[in-house]
């Protein structure tokens, strides 16, 4: 049924239904609404869950890693810093393999200090080795939680996961958007069934030390289990579909790449306006078209490949910035990389950090840029400024 | 031989470690004065005495890393400790 | 109940020989039983009781990082009691992991009042990085951060008092206990698993490597601490004490010299102005814990 929801509350709509036993987070800075919405549900007898108000981000997550490898599902959400602060235990989660799943609503770091959007947090977070989805609109939003799980509880898999989507832009805005029903949820998300846990009756010891005769097998696992989840993600997302209408088939979605010259790259929902920004330009004659990126890890870097093949030139739009290196925006490298010698020209612009508005002109100018050959900047700098 | 997933494993494996090779000097009970109190039993670092079925220390030499904390404690002064011979 | 008898630390394990912690890691599982699931922080013991596969624990365990044992126990407190299981959950860390980087996720588990309890295995100093200075070290220790030296008689601060900072937090049961004193702290390790709530012990634990002793006197320098009146073992519950171990208390010096690390106190001369101070530390203990036992003339 369709509902119009602030996407906070739909997130917490999607968490509930996800049945986590333990919930652990911290209040930040867009992604209060959520966690409020959670600890009413507590509150209320509607959600069976502890939700734990630990005392930082730190402990959000640590306590995750505690619930999850005693056998629960468990969920956490943050923003920025937070998630920065958390940067050691989501290295150390990914490590254990245990399947939590955490939104994060983006949001620029400081210095200086932003509460306003970018996509900054989660990209720092590239090598956590958390696979990272990014909502466009609030129904995507909602449906990667329950995706998320589905994929991170895997036995194939057995990786935690970022749902990622824009502070304010969406964790603040009211979308139609249809919640599902229980039943359909429970079957499609199975419950928790985990592959090892702390356990008296059978123990077991987690988080050991691995000598060099071992680490780097471990990292070698691990990066295998990434790779398996773009196969494990497109499967969960056709089912998706069959359960509930929806389909998420592929880690990248193409909006009329067909004989495109110029395409735009984009995360996130920036790619609503980009839509509009390409219908403009179509309409104006001009060939381009948008690949928007549903999965930043595992990157789709065959998916990336095969929808580019073709185009002349391409403007990933990156609401990040890697300070000294050359292409400057993260996403733009890892496109640059899956175009590797096929002489097709990737540009990177960063364009919307820290809250920075990004309109339909914006879009236009940059596929401009493209496609005179000049890229690699920050895009939209007020130059009396600088 | 695989991994186990997330570097988790059971329990068991510790004995593979044969820490008695880093000995240098080597308990020896004197049955005599034993008086069979367990506190040997109880104090060693490594868990590697056990009481046979008289109640008497037996130290396994496997793990036993010689030192000297049950000689010392031993209210009988029933353990010496004497160099190992290489 | 503690049984003795109980073996779930297994040979095997790298700790150094006449190791206090390892010898804490058998006492402390013999008090709690085998229906305990064990979280420890990064450090000595968790080196050389689990390099990958050779796992020294025949309890669940886990470690995730230095600082957040805590935290994790937390987790798997609200897990269990969600799931209807009913194992205890104990962290043991050490000084380091307790009274310095852990500080903040403590704070917060025991304000929080998880049923869990906390075991520091207070060896006094960072070990496993090669001996240096942390909250725990007590005042002249010489330590590889804290030396003594020409213009420096080692470390510079008294330890700091974290049973009486937990005990702020209305933790029910906070103990101390010793690895000199099996029996105590078996005892110990027992009631605080059997209070509900967040209950601290923190366990002295002698480190013939850091301390500069050899591993057949461990016990020996911890009773000495106890002797001395450098360590006491007390109970508090609720806040307030109800018991401390009671001593003829020796002078300080006779612990001090049996360790390399306040060598420095009587070499090249004896330094009886820091051996005073010392002192004094000793005798605030006795007062305020009373434990001088009064001998009849």
């Amino acid at each position: 049924m369709m509902e119009i929801m602030e996407g906070s509350h739909a997130v917490a709509e999607a968490v509930k239904r996800c049945r986590p036993g333990v919930v652990s987070a911290y209040p930040i800075t867009p992604q209060t609404h959520i966690v409020e919405r959670l600890a009413d549900f507590v509150a209320d007898g509607e959600m069976e869950s502890d939700y734990l108000t630990v005392d930082s981000e730190f402990s959000a997550l640590s306590a995750c890693v505690g619930a999850s490898a005693a056998g629960s599902r468990v969920y956490s959400s943050t923003s920025s810093q937070g998630l920065i602060l958390m940067a050691e235990v989501c290295f150390n989660a990914s490590g254990m393999r245990l399947p939590i799943v955490m939104s994060i609503a983006n949001r620029a770091l400081g210095a200086p200090l932003s509460i306003w959007n970018d996509q900054q947090d989660s990209i720092a977070m590239r090598d956590s080795g958390w696979f990272q989805l990014y909502a466009e609109d609030v129904q995507e939003l909602v449906d990667y939680h329950f995706l998320s799980y589905r994929v991170a509880e895997d036995h194939n898999i057995l990786l935690p996961g970022f749902v990622c989507f824009d502070g304010f832009i969406l964790s603040h805005t009211y979308e139609p958007v249809d919640i599902p029903d229980q039943e359909t949820v429970d079957a499609y998300l199975p419950a928790f069934d985990p592959y090892q846990k702390l356990d008296a009756n059978d123990p077991i010891s987690m988080g050991m030390y691995a000598t060099p005769d071992y680490y780097m097998e471990f990292r070698y696992e691990l990066d295998r289990a990434m790779e398996r989840a773009a196969g494990a993600i497109e499967d969960a997302g056709r089912a998706f579909g069959e359960h509930f209408g929806r389909e998420y088939g592929s880690l990248a979605e193409a909006y009329r790449m067909d004989d495109a010259d110029t395409a735009l790259v984009a995360m996130g929902s920036i790619c609503g306006t980009v839509k509009d920004a390409v219908d403009e330009m179509r309409d104006a004659g001009r060939k381009v078209g948008l690949l928007k990126l549903r999965s930043f890890r595992p990157f789709p870097k065959a998916e990336v490949a095969r929808a580019l093949d073709g185009v002349a030139a391409v403007a990933v739009l990156d609401k990040n910035i890697s300070p000294g290196m050359a292409m400057k925006g993260a996403v733009g490298l890892e496109v640059r990389d899956a175009l590797w010698k096929t002489g097709i020209d990737v540009y990177s612009y960063v364009i919307g950090l820290g809250g920075r508005d990004v309109r339909r002109k914006d879009i236009a100018a940059v596929a401009d840029l493209a496609e005179s050959g000049r890229g690699d900047m920050f895009y939209g700098l007020r130059e009396e400024l600088i | 031989m695989g991994l186990n997933v997330g570097c988790a494993a059971r329990p068991g494996r510790a004995r593979d470690n044969k820490t008695g090779s880093w000995r240098v000097f080597r308990p020896t009970v004197d049955s005599e004065t034993c008086k069979k109190c367990g506190l040997c039993v109880l104090i060693c670092p490594e868990g590697c005495i056990r009481e046979d079925d008289d109640g008497m220390p037996v130290v396994d030499f496997e793990y036993c890393k010689g030192c000297g904390l049950c000689a010392e404690e031993c209210p009988a002064e029933a353990i010496a400790m004497e160099q190992e011979e290489k | 109940m503690v049984d003795k008898s109980l073996e779930l630390f297994e040979c095997g394990h790298r700790a150094c020989g006449g190791c206090g912690p390892a010898l804490a890691a058998r006492l402390i599982l013999k008090g709690a039983g085998a229906d305990s699931i064990v979280v420890a922080s990064t450090g000595c013991m968790e080196v050389f009781s689990t390099p990958y596969p050779e796992t020294a624990w025949k309890v669940p365990w886990i470690h995730s990082l230095f600082e957040n044992a805590s935290a994790v126990a937390s987790g798997i407190e609200a897990a269990l009691k969600r799931q209807g299981r009913t194992e205890k959950v104990l962290c043991i860390c050490g000084d380091g992991a307790t009274f310095d980087i852990g500080m903040l996720c403590i704070s917060g588990a025991f304000e929080r009042g998880h049923d869990i309890t906390y075991i520091c295995y207070d060896n006094e100093a960072y070990m496993n990085t090669g001996v240096q200075r942390s909250g725990a070290t007590p005042y002249d220790a010489s330590t590889t951060t804290s030396p003594a030296g020409k213009a420096s008689f080692g470390n510079k601060r008294p330890k700091k008092d974290m049973p009486q900072i937990l005990a702020a937090h209305g933790a029910p049961y906070v103990a101390t206990a010793s690895v000199a004193y099996p029996n105590d702290l078996m005892q110990k390790v027992e009631r605080a698993v059997e209070t509900p709530g967040p209950c601290y012990l923190q366990i002295h634990a002698p480190c013939s490597t850091g301390w500069g002793f050899e591993g057949g006197k461990t016990m020996e320098i911890g009773k000495l601490a106890i002797q001395t009146g450098l360590w006491v073992n007390f109970e508090m519950v609720d806040g307030e004490v109800v018991k401390a171990k009671k001593v003829v208390r020796k002078p300080v010096n006779e612990y001090l010299m049996a360790q390399k690390r306040f060598r420095h106190l009587f070499k090249p001369a004896r330094n009886e102005e820091e051996i005073a101070k010392i002192q004094a530390i000793a005798d605030a203990n006795a007062e305020k814990y009373g434990i001088d036992i009064e001998l009849k003339k």
